[in-house]
């Protein structure tokens, strides 16, 4: 099938950017990826600068692909990575737009390349267990409910790639800081810290710059793992709850 | 060279307790100005930067992602052995220990695979404490499933997701050590050289991917967690970054690399579909605990499968050759990795392959469904027909392999739960890699390789779920110890500075090396070089070798690196983010390591495990082993023309070495 796709350039002699059109010849079998290699191999024949974006497991788990395909992360097939997203959803003729994840928190580095650097900030600011090697009791000493773990498991599905962030109109990271506090408060070896955890993750959430959540939902609708707004309420609640505790 | 594999004396099951118990200590005061620099943040990577910070070492940890979350543990699917006997079916540390040096094909330390089946249990316990969400029964308790080469279950799974699960353990127990300054993390950041003072590993000389620019970074020492270099070729289930360049440039400085040519091919994985394909993707092993894999009996039947006229459900029952179980009937359709590629790859020569290009086997989940909604109906109660028995089969199996499923429709367009399977196998891991000693010290003091980067407790065939598990064996239980052997050395030594003529001489060579691959300006992109490679790699030396073709395919390799470096192209310049320049030093180093694996599977007059050599095969066509001549690791000292061989004897004292049988 013969395609149009009018890409992002920003960088180098894009300075600042623009959208560049390419015509590229893909087959069904191919993967999004494997088109955008195609245009690449395309590029560097003729000795041009090729299409900069993340990518690296091609499974659909690392999280690095960060595209925006004609205006929807990961593109238009629901809960699938834009690696995972394969050229028979496309038919011979289509146009297809592709831009960079937009955010304030998340700059663009090169073309389709942003920084995502502020979730690995989130993370560090209190979404683990305080455990030391070494310091664990016998796996089984605490049977988990199965219901209960089944949820907490829904929520660290997460492959952090940033989706729920490029789809928010606020540019919001609710849904990727409140899976985590989900994750991991849900089991009992994180309830301990689970209020100061909610505290601190929201905080250094805010000053990340990610916007604030008016429950659009466009998260959820994007999320390739397909992570539940449940999981934002689970967090309100209990960094509401600690705002009223001792602590 | 003489090796020194430093495997303390005692009884099998006494040396590792004995040796940590009186081996050499650093103090916390010195600890805290002791620094060392971990290269990777897989499992053994972060494992390793994060507890070596709990315990108090000024840790800095490099990856060339942008989110050391990314690296490709992420990706494993199936599950983690250990030896908990929680099912209580007769497992235990020794016959975990059995079975991987078994599955090894003898090829393996005894010492260190003892020692990774003792810390295959703790393990467990420090991923639940973080909490890993590994699968549970309905009473809470881990659940655990069978994987290949084995009769016990103990391999514990997160749905089909395990390796992500523990991988968010370790990175979040990293992020911990980052958040209270323990380890500095350098993301965008990629290793290309190793410094060594005085014969010691005391730096690497790492590019900052977003600048371009070369750093120099000091230690005391130096780890290389820093993966498997399956993808030389080309086509694997490795992510596409992966590479063996900071272990190569290792080699280069003297490190020995070992066994290079063992190789898993891992026996389900999504046939090829076409040239433009980028990369393969696995369906776990798990499947086989409930898939059937067969071709058609008759050549007739496949070739109308491979025209299209015929799909697999037009074959009768009778007509099908479920050709695992009939070869091996004790472990059926669980044999392990390398015999059941072998198999696959028997069928499709026969000309029994079942997709377009001939390259396909079966994997078939009727039988399961069936037994599976039967179980169902029966624990409901219920007397159903058989649409509703297909129904209650296939919530369970969706239930079990549900993600593994959906990832294989979306990537085929075919429904799994109606249509059978088509598998093909494909590189997966390498068991080879550099050479360490029981410490995990490579020949290069100061110098240590964890995980899948060393070579040490694979031998020649890995068993499933073994990979997870000796990644974090090393970076939680082991190199935190062992690192002391060497650092107890050093407490004297003060901060290594980065300024040295050492220092300098491998900056300098790291720009000219990446310069004069810019200065070629040639006409061919890097990509179309790695696949010619992989290409050769793959024909003479993968599934199955012989030694006329491995003395074609390293002169093949010579010429085609000789190409490489007189008609390359790489557009843009070094002092920036330049994707293509990073690719094109990775494939550099592929070459050489090519070409060493070549030699290496020559110079193996022998099949084992993964490596089998059509000249050595028994009547029934199955690997034939030679102990008398290489019971040894082969570790290779690099030379641009002639590497040189170093052998280091395997001494068996626990398990007599007898002929792997899985029939």
């Amino acid at each position: 099938m013969k395609l149009t796709l009018k890409i992002w350039r920003e960088g180098g002699v894009y300075a600042n950017g623009k959208l560049e059109t390419y015509q590229v010849e893909a087959s069904e079998h191919m993967s999004f990826l494997e088109m955008l290699d195609v245009l690449n191999q395309q590029l560097i024949e003729e000795k041009k600068d090729p299409v900069a974006f993340d990518h690296d497991c091609r499974e659909g788990i690392c999280g690095s692909c960060s595209m925006v395909i004609d205006g929807r992360p990961h593109g238009p097939q629901t809960g699938t990575t834009t690696c995972q997203l394969h050229m028979r959803h496309y038919k011979n003729g289509d146009t297809i737009v592709v831009e960079p994840y937009r955010a304030k928190a998340f700059p663009v580095i090169k073309d389709l390349v942003v920084d995502r650097s502020a979730f690995d900030r989130v993370i560090q600011s209190g979404g683990y267990i305080s455990v030391n090697t070494g310091q664990a009791p016998d796996g089984n000493a605490i049977p988990i409910e199965g219901d209960t773990a089944a949820k907490s498991f829904d929520a660290a599905t997460c492959i952090g790639c940033g989706a729920c962030v490029a789809a928010c109109p606020n540019g919001s990271a609710m849904l990727f800081t409140s899976a985590k506090v989900s994750h991991l408060g849900l089991l009992p070896q994180g309830k301990v810290e689970h209020e100061r955890r909610s505290q601190k993750m929201v905080a250094q959430m805010d000053k990340e710059g990610f916007g604030m959540c008016s429950n659009v939902g466009a998260c959820e609708a994007e999320c390739p793992k397909e992570i539940s707004l449940e999981n934002i309420a689970r967090m309100n609640r209990s960094y509401i709850g600690s705002v009223f505790s001792s602590e | 060279m003489k090796l020194d594999n430093k495997v303390p004396p005692g009884e099998l099951a006494e040396k590792w307790v004995k040796y940590k118990s009186t081996m050499n200590l650093v103090a916390p005061n010195n600890k805290r100005r002791i620094e060392i620099i971990v290269v990777g943040t897989g499992l053994a990577g972060a494992s390793a930067a994060a507890t070596l910070g709990e315990l108090g070492y000024k840790v800095k940890c490099f990856t060339f992602h942008d989110s050391p979350r990314r690296a490709h543990s992420i990706a494993a699917q199936g599950g983690i052995n250990a030896a908990k006997n929680y099912q209580n079916d007769g497992d235990s540390v020794y016959r975990l220990f059995y079975d991987t040096i078994k599955g090894g094909d003898y090829r393996s330390r005894e010492a260190n695979v003892h020692r990774l089946a003792e810390a295959s249990t703790d393990i467990i316990d420090q991923c639940v404490a973080q909490g890993v969400p590994f699968a549970r029964e309905y009473g809470g308790l881990l659940a655990n499933r069978s994987f290949g080469g084995v009769q016990v279950s103990r391999t514990f799974y997160a749905r089909g997701q395990t390796g992500q699960q523990l991988l968010i353990g370790a990175y979040q127990s990293l992020a911990r050590q980052i958040a209270k300054g323990t380890v500095t993390m350098y993301n965008r950041h990629e290793m290309l050289d190793l410094v060594k003072v005085d014969g010691k590993a005391r730096g690497i000389i790492a590019r900052n991917l977003l600048t371009g620019e070369l750093e120099r970074h000091a230690a005391h020492c130096v780890v290389l967690a820093t993966g498997g270099y399956g993808n030389v070729y080309y086509l694997s289930t490795n992510a596409m970054g992966s590479n063996v360049s900071a272990a190569w440039r290792a080699v280069r400085r003297g490190a020995l690399m070992a066994n290079p040519c063992m190789c898993q091919i891992h026996p389900t994985c999504i046939p090829v579909s076409g040239d433009y394909q980028s990369k393969l993707t696995l369906m776990s092993e798990s499947l086989r605990n409930d898939g059937r894999v067969w071709v058609p009996k008759s050549v007739e039947d496949a070739k109308a499968i491979q025209e299209g006229r015929k799909t697999g459900l037009d074959i009768a029952e009778d007509d099908r050759d479920y050709y695992l179980e009939r070869r091996y009937p004790a472990f059926g359709n669980l044999v392990p990795r390398d015999v059941a590629s072998r198999a696959a790859k028997v069928a499709c020569d026969e000309g029994k392959g079942v997709s377009p290009t001939g390259l396909a086997v079966f994997l078939d989940f009727t039988s399961a469904i069936q037994r599976y909604g039967q179980q169902e109906a029966n624990s409901q109660g219920i007397s159903a027909n058989a649409a509703k028995i297909t129904e209650l089969g296939t919530a369970v199996i969706e239930k079990k392999y549900g993600n593994l499923f959906q990832m294989y429709e979306k990537i085929t367009g075919e429904n799994p739960y109606v249509m059978p399977m088509k598998i093909y196998p494909a590189i997966h891991y390498v068991m080879g890699g550099l050479w360490v000693d029981y410490n995990l010290e490579t020949n290069v003091p100061g110098l240590f390789a964890l995980g899948e980067a060393n070579f040490s407790d694979h031998g020649a065939n890995r068993l499933g779920a073994s990979a997870l598990m000796q990644g974090l064996a090393d970076g939680y239980f082991v190199i935190p110890y062992t690192i002391g052997q060497f650092l107890s050395g050093e407490i004297r030594t003060p901060e290594i500075s980065n300024e040295t003529a050492e220092f300098m001489e491998a900056e300098e060579a790291t720009r000219n090396r990446l310069q004069s691959l810019l200065d070629i300006k040639g006409n061919q992109s890097v990509e179309s070089f790695h696949k010619r490679l992989g290409k050769i790699i793959w024909e003479y030396c993968g599934m199955s070798r012989n030694a006329e073709g491995l003395k074609k395919a390293r002169g093949l390799v010579r010429d085609l690196k000789k190409e490489f470096y007189s008609d390359l192209f790489i557009p843009g310049t070094m002092n920036e983010f330049n994707p293509e320049l990073e690719k094109a030093a990775r494939v550099a180093d592929f070459m050489e390591l090519g070409e060493l694996m070549t030699l290496d599977a020559l110079e193996r007059n022998e099949s084992c495990g993964g490596h089998f050599r059509e000249e050595f095969t028994t009547p029934e066509g199955e690997a034939k082993r030679d102990d008398d001549r290489y019971a040894f690791v082969s570790a290779w000292e690099w030379d641009d023309d002639n590497p040189v061989l170093h052998k280091e004897e395997l001494i068996f004292e626990n398990v007599e070495l007898k002929t792997r049988s899985y029939k």
